[in-house]
């Protein structure tokens, strides 16, 4: 047993190969597992966990499984079912997936292996970022590995079941990241989130029954089998289980991510992990759960980090991996920054998006330039409610993208007005990003 | 039915339907642009938002897309409350951001559905300060214009052309908001229903080149409601003129027939009415043979004194021409006399279809095409031949996704989750043919020589009747027999289809057998014929000879709107020629007949003349003239009917109204034709119906370079349509709807307003009539060959439809003439060792006069086929079966010849 079942095995430079990897007892939960328990025993295994999704969403993941039909389908092409990994770690900020791509393959295989086999799953593929050269690299040859020692393929360690895993490198969009985006473009489609109903789970890649799962979410799972529900349960320090890789970026003395246990206090992660604040700067806000997150503020640093507390005090824990903004960096153009990342992403499919993210963008350079208007406010007030709602947009993309914009607008409404009122920028960004369109 | 609250209002309604659908359906106005009756909901624009509450405490709502949002009983929604109109609101403003606002010169203004929803959404004051994005428009044909800055990315065109259409070269490129429809490169689009794009594009990317190029203003063009005269489908149009011009083709909804889409043959083909060649006035030949104009009076007394001296008159007649003209020139020259000008094989199978259509085997709609769930096409290109089929076989072969999407619950009208659900799931749809198909991606293809398909069609009859495939039939390894039966066999409806394409009457027989075998045991069986021409039947059951026979004599020969040298070899036509003493042509192009008459009488094209058109599905249409011809033009039947004096039976007939009495008077069977049409009497609240619509601008000063007095219009007795914008201008019949309009839809999307249902049948029916009901058993045929491979394999000419080329009048139009193709013989490599032919060498069809045809060597076409396309200069020798071919040793490649390598020609 270990207090932290999804580092033990890194050590930050040469990934744990096949054999490091069944030292620290890996496969270990295939053996006990596949053949010997039943998918159904499985599923109520994780479905007691309370594992929730780690891509953001936290959906609990025993009962996104549930929805899979089980019941055998007709034989050949179109009998498939799939198990996908999203491992698209794309959004700025986030960088914890990448720590175990990069380092412990095994324990993904491991993880996929199990979950496939408890949703009945004979095709598996790991979606992951096309700029994680790395990563892919080491996940062909982990893959490799456990074919030729029969973790992977047909008949597994001889019980009959048989899973087959692939790699695909993205060609390097964001969007790919929302599950159905992605599902169209290992179809080798356009991009496009497809709309729900019908779930993944029943209609998912080529029209199969199909489950999307992040890294993280997915290891969980070996560790989850072989340690059990209740000693997962008990690693959370609140009511969400398990640990959770955190990360901080910004203007700390020690960037960097962490598995801590769920529900660890934002101020430890920052003071006690991160170093804390560079000397000379102060915290002035965060967003806790990656760039489509709301801010939060130096108020909030002694909440916890889970799904429910983030959620009560306005934001959301997303990833997991928070950004901080200090009190030298204009909150204008941190702000203007991720939207030139949010418009150049969106897919293009609905309208809220495609065309109201660049001209929230476009307000925000000409704000950031000096060429604010006073109306400008009411407009991307205006525009954020009109994007920023689960519903009015084809995805979630969108009204992700608004999360730090209508926070910041309500906590740092002061520094908007003075760059209107001034027609400059009250920082000095002396190398700050120049102005531009977002294309 | 399902009960939903909606403002406050209860409704019930159908919960088949998206709420979109449910409330255009009640003559709501609300606001769409993604969204398209046959291409269903995606949820991309976000412009049909309504709120939609949980229950009746729930006071906020959600906003939701009406056109994603399923009907469940109780359901409560808000329309016009402030958080839905504010969201629509919000979202016309977003998509006008990058929007060029040029409709002053958008081809598109004034019947625009971005214009309307904007309007309707309610945004006006733009606050928008930054850069547009801009694109580089491609050339995409002789067709389409193409406009991309005017583009709101509501993704229909590519929708419609990939999804429904099947093409494959118009994508979208980028993403974000520099999303890109069009070609990877400039070139001609592809698809033979690219020009439904001018229609489906809700605002002024793809639009129509023929009307830019002389462009007129919806609100300023005259139209009337006719029927296409490009093939035996009898789509339903929308011609309109602009100062004696004819400006363009819409699509005119039929739920019956058309929908919502043509052709481009049928959109596209009709320039040929402002053709040079147009035959202006009468002139008759004078004794030095040369042609002199005259007036329509002394033409008229010169040829009543030869039809008074002439002791043999025959007529022949058209079927491109009117019912109305071939009934009046039958009956002028008597029924004896009477010849319906058609080719032996399209005469016969021009009968064979008339006799199915009045036996008990059911021969469907194009609407209910789409309902069949198992295809038989025998020998026939419908792309090519009877091109607004095929776009109904498309959407056919989705009824295997259907019952999948129906068996996982997911509503049909989610387009986009159907299509992920079925991926490549379709019904079966065996083509046998002898050419590629265009349908052969969504079909299951064999390629056959004709004699081969026919004998196949028999074999699948036959096992179908004796319950057990052929084994002889089945040791043919190009096609399985067994599998073609089981389909059929197990389908709930199957369909075959057949017709002229192939010029052969034996795969006709063949497919009715098919037809007669399934429907003895299933009673959704259904059979098409396709033929020729737009009015194949009419002739048809007018007569059964096709041409008098070699020799015989006539003092005057009429001949009806028919280029007999596109249906007879030369020296055929000769030989005939020889034996008339005066030819009367009637027609309205200059053509080889013509110039060789003694008298030519200018006829009135469609475009200026009522008619009546029975399609091939025995459908009676009646299509209306846009504008009175110029001169002494006048329809066919205005012509004969005024040589008719002294004749007893239409002695008294002056009115269009009274002929067609008259016809069904003579001709029960038809009689049904006075139904197809209200006639000129017709009245709504007392008024006639305007060609014009109300907003016509300068209509009364149009001539005023002439004469600043205005010109009194003409009038219009022979049908309840006004030459004006005064009368009724919305509401009419189908039939008689000569443009689409409801207050705040200036589109052809107003068509909303007058369907019973969405995508349904037109609150008044559906224009047309079907003539023929029949409960008779059809005949059984015998197949007059012994076998497959038995004996020699015969070489044989087979003709290949080009939708782009082989029909005569659209050849006329300069934008379909540039995409037809050159001659050429397509053979495999043993047919053309057989001939002692190889690339760069020319094949001769016949002998004497008929024109080369340079060879082009391809494996997969069939054993013993020479196919060769159907053109103005090789249509009449292609349906003769037993044409011989030769090698033309005179023939050397021209320089520049396209697909001929240097070195493949010989020193």
């Amino acid at each position: 047993m270990t207090d932290k079942p999804l580092t033990r095995n890194i050590t930050i430079g040469e990934p744990t190969d096949l054999s490091a990897y069944e030292a620290s007892g890996g496969y270990q939960a295939i053996r006990s597992t596949i053949g010997k328990l039943s998918a159904a025993d499985v599923l109520d295994m994780v479905k007691d966990s309370n594992l929730r999704g780690r891509g953001g969403a936290g959906f609990p993941t025993g009962m996104k499984w549930s929805f899979v039909p089980m019941d055998k389908t007709p034989d050949g092409p179109k009998g498939h079912k799939y198990l996908v990994c999203n491992a698209d770690e794309m959004e700025p900020g986030a960088f914890k997936d990448r720590l175990i791509l990069e380092h412990d393959p095994h324990q993904l295989i491991e993880g996929m292996i199990l979950s496939a086999y408890t949703i009945d799953a004979d095709i598996g593929y790991i979606f992951i970022r096309g700029e994680y050269h790395t990563a892919a690299k080491r996940l062909r040859d982990a893959i490799m590995e456990a074919k030729l020692k029969g973790y992977l393929g047909e008949n597994i360690l001889g019980t009959g079941y048989s899973f087959e895993l692939y790699l695909h490198s993205s060609a390097g969009r964001y969007i790919c990241g929302e599950e159905t985006a992605l599902l169209n473009s290992l179809e080798g489609k356009r991009a496009i989130p497809r709309a729900k109903p019908p779930f993944p789970q029943v209609s998912g890649l080529w029209g199969r029954p199909t489950i999307v799962n992040n890294v993280e979410t997915l290891c969980n799972i070996t560790h989850i089998v072989a340690f059990g529900a209740d000693w997962f349960k008990s690693l959370g320090l609140g009511d969400d289980s398990g640990t959770k890789l955190f990360g901080v970026s910004g203007r700390v003395k020690n960037p960097g991510c962490w598995e801590l246990p769920m529900g660890t206090p934002i101020r430890e992660i920052l003071e006690d992990h991160a170093g804390g604040m560079q000397d000379g700067y102060e915290l002035k806000g965060f967003l806790p759960g990656g760039a489509s997150t709301d801010f939060l503020l130096p108020e909030h640093l002694d909440l916890a980090m889970d799904y429910d507390t983030i959620m009560k005090a306005g934001s959301r824990m997303g990833t997991g991996t928070m950004i901080i903004l200090d009190d030298k960096t204009c909150p204008v153009a941190m702000v203007r920054n991720l939207e030139m990342f949010f418009a150049r992403e969106s897919c293009g499919f609905c309208t809220p998006c495609r065309e109201g993210l660049p001209w929230i963008y476009n307000i925000l350079d000409d704000i950031e330039n000096g060429r604010g208007r006073p109306e400008d406010i009411e407009i991307l007030e205006r525009q954020g409610a009109f994007i920023g709602a689960i519903g009015n947009t084809h995805c979630a993309h969108a009204p992700g993208a608004i999360e730090p914009l209508s926070s910041a607008l309500k906590f740092f409404a002061e520094e908007f007005n003075q760059h209107i009122e001034e027609q400059r920028c009250p920082y000095s960004h002396a190398s700050g990003p120049k102005s531009g369109r977002t294309h | 039915m399902t009960n939903i609250t909606v403002d406050g209002r209860l409704l019930e309604v159908d919960d088949s339907d998206n709420l979109l659908q449910v409330l255009l359906g009640l003559g709501e106005d609300l606001p769409y642009f993604c969204w398209h009756p046959e291409l269903g909901s995606v949820g991309a624009c976000r412009q049909c938002a309504v709120v939609q509450y949980m229950n009746e405490d729930d006071k906020r709502g959600r906003v939701v897309m009406s056109c994603m949002t399923a009907i469940t009983e109780g359901a409560i929604f808000s329309v016009q409350g402030e958080k839905a109109s504010n969201f629509r609101t919000s979202v016309i403003e977003n998509l006008m951001l990058n929007h060029p606002h040029d409709c002053p010169v958008c081809e598109e203004g004034g019947e625009c559905h971005l214009q309307d929803m904007t309007i309707m959404a309610g945004h006006r004051d733009r606050q928008y300060r930054h850069l547009k994005t801009t694109f580089r428009n491609q050339y995409l044909g002789p067709f389409i214009g193409h406009e991309m800055n005017r583009c709101i990315t509501c993704y229909r065109c590519v929708r419609y052309y990939q999804d429904y259409a099947g093409g494959d070269d118009l994508s979208a490129f980028a993403s974000r908001d520099r999303i890109y429809f069009g070609r990877s490169a400039d070139g001609v689009l592809e698809n033979e229903f690219a020009g439904n794009l001018v229609e489906v594009c809700p605002t002024g990317v793809f639009t129509d080149k023929i009307l830019s190029a002389h462009y007129t203003r919806k609100w300023d063009l005259q139209s009337a409601p006719a029927v296409c005269t490009g093939c035996s489908l009898g789509c339903n149009i929308t011609v309109s003129e602009r100062y004696g011009q004819l400006r363009r083709i819409h699509n005119r909804y039929n739920g019956e027939v058309n929908g919502y889409f043509l052709c481009d043959r049928g959109r596209f083909g009709a320039e040929y009415v402002n053709s040079d060649d147009r035959i202006p006035y009468c002139g008759i030949r004078n004794t030095d043979g040369i042609y002199e104009a005259n007036s329509a009076k002394n033409t008229l007394v010169h040829v009543g004194a030869l039809l008074r001296d002439a002791k043999t008159i025959i007529g022949i007649g058209s079927p491109r021409a009117s019912l109305e003209a071939n009934f009046v020139l039958r009956t002028l020259v008597g029924e004896d006399n009477f010849y319906s000008g058609l080719s032996g094989p399209e005469a016969e199978i021009g009968s064979l279809l008339l006799s199915v259509l009045k036996s008990n085997i059911k021969t469907p709609s194009l609407a209910q095409v789409e309902d069949f769930d198992a295809i038989l096409i025998l020998g026939e290109d419908t792309t090519n031949h009877a091109p607004r089929l095929a776009l109904s076989l498309r959407q056919a072969v989705r009824n295997e996704a259907k019952n999948l999407a129906r068996d996982a619950r997911i509503p049909l009208w989610a387009d986009a989750a159907v299509r992920k659900l079925a991926q490549d799931a379709r019904s079966p749809m065996f083509i046998l043919t002898s050419s590629d198909d265009r349908l052969d991606d969504v079909g299951i293809p064999s390629r056959l020589n004709p004699d081969d398909i026919a004998l196949a069609g028999f074999s699948i009859a036959e096992a179908i009747n004796s319950h057990a495939a052929n084994d002889d039939a089945d040791n043919d390894s190009r096609i399985n027999i067994a599998s073609i039966v089981e389909a059929l066999t197990n389908a709930s409806k199957p369909l075959i289809v057949t017709g002229s394409s192939s010029s052969s009457p034996e795969i006709v027989k063949a497919a009715i057998n098919v037809a007669n075998a399934l429907a003895k045991h299933n009673d959704n069986t259904g059979l098409i014929i396709c033929t020729d021409e737009a009015n194949t039947l009419a002739v048809v059951s007018l007569g059964e000879k096709s041409l008098p026979e070699a020799g015989a004599a006539a003092d005057v020969a009429i001949v009806l709107e028919n280029d007999l040298f596109q249906r007879f070899a030369d020296a055929a036509m000769e030989d005939w020629l020889e034996h008339v003493t005066n030819l009367i042509v009637i027609d309205s192009l200059d053509n080889s007949l013509s110039s060789r008459s003694d008298v030519v009488l200018p006829a009135a094209t469609f475009a200026e003349a009522q008619g009546t058109y029975i399609n091939n599905e025995g459908r009676a249409q009646r299509s209306f003239g846009a504008f009175k011809p110029k001169g002494d033009i006048a329809p066919s039947w205005d012509w004969l009917l005024r040589l008719c004096h002294g004749q007893d039976l239409l002695q008294d007939v002056q009115h269009i109204d009274e002929l067609l009495r008259t016809i069904a008077e003579i001709l029960p069977e038809l009689a049904l034709i006075v139904n197809a049409a209200p006639d000129a009497g017709f009245r709504d609240h007392g008024q006639k119906i305007a060609r014009m619509t109300h907003r016509q601008s300068g209509r009364t000063a149009m001539l005023a370079d002439v004469s600043v007095h205005e010109p009194k219009q003409p009038e219009d007795d022979n049908s309840a349509l006004t030459y004006s914008m005064e009368g009724a201008n919305q509401a009419a019949p189908g039939s008689l709807r000569a443009f689409t309009w409801s207050p705040g839809w200036n589109s052809n999307q107003s068509i909303n307003k007058f369907q019973d249902e969405i995508s349904g049948h037109l609150q008044d029916g559906d224009p047309g009539i079907k003539l023929f009901t029949g409960s008779s058993a059809v005949a059984h045929f015998v197949s007059d060959k012994s076998g497959p491979g038995s004996g020699n394999i015969r070489i044989r000419v087979v003709p290949r439809w080009h939708i782009f080329g082989s029909d005569e009048l659209s050849n006329k139009s300069q934008a379909i003439r540039s995409l037809a193709p050159s001659p050429y013989a397509l053979l495999n490599p043993n047919t053309a060792e057989n001939l002692n032919v190889q690339t760069g060498d020319a094949l001769k069809l016949d002998s004497g006069d008929a024109p080369s045809l340079p060879v082009s060597i391809e494996d997969n076409v069939p054993d013993g086929c020479v196919i060769c396309p159907v053109l103005e200069t090789t249509r009449a020798y292609l349906h003769l079966s037993d044409g011989v071919l030769s090698k033309d040793d005179d023939w050397t490649a021209p320089d520049g010849q396209e697909d001929v390598i240097v070195s493949d020609r010989r020193p």
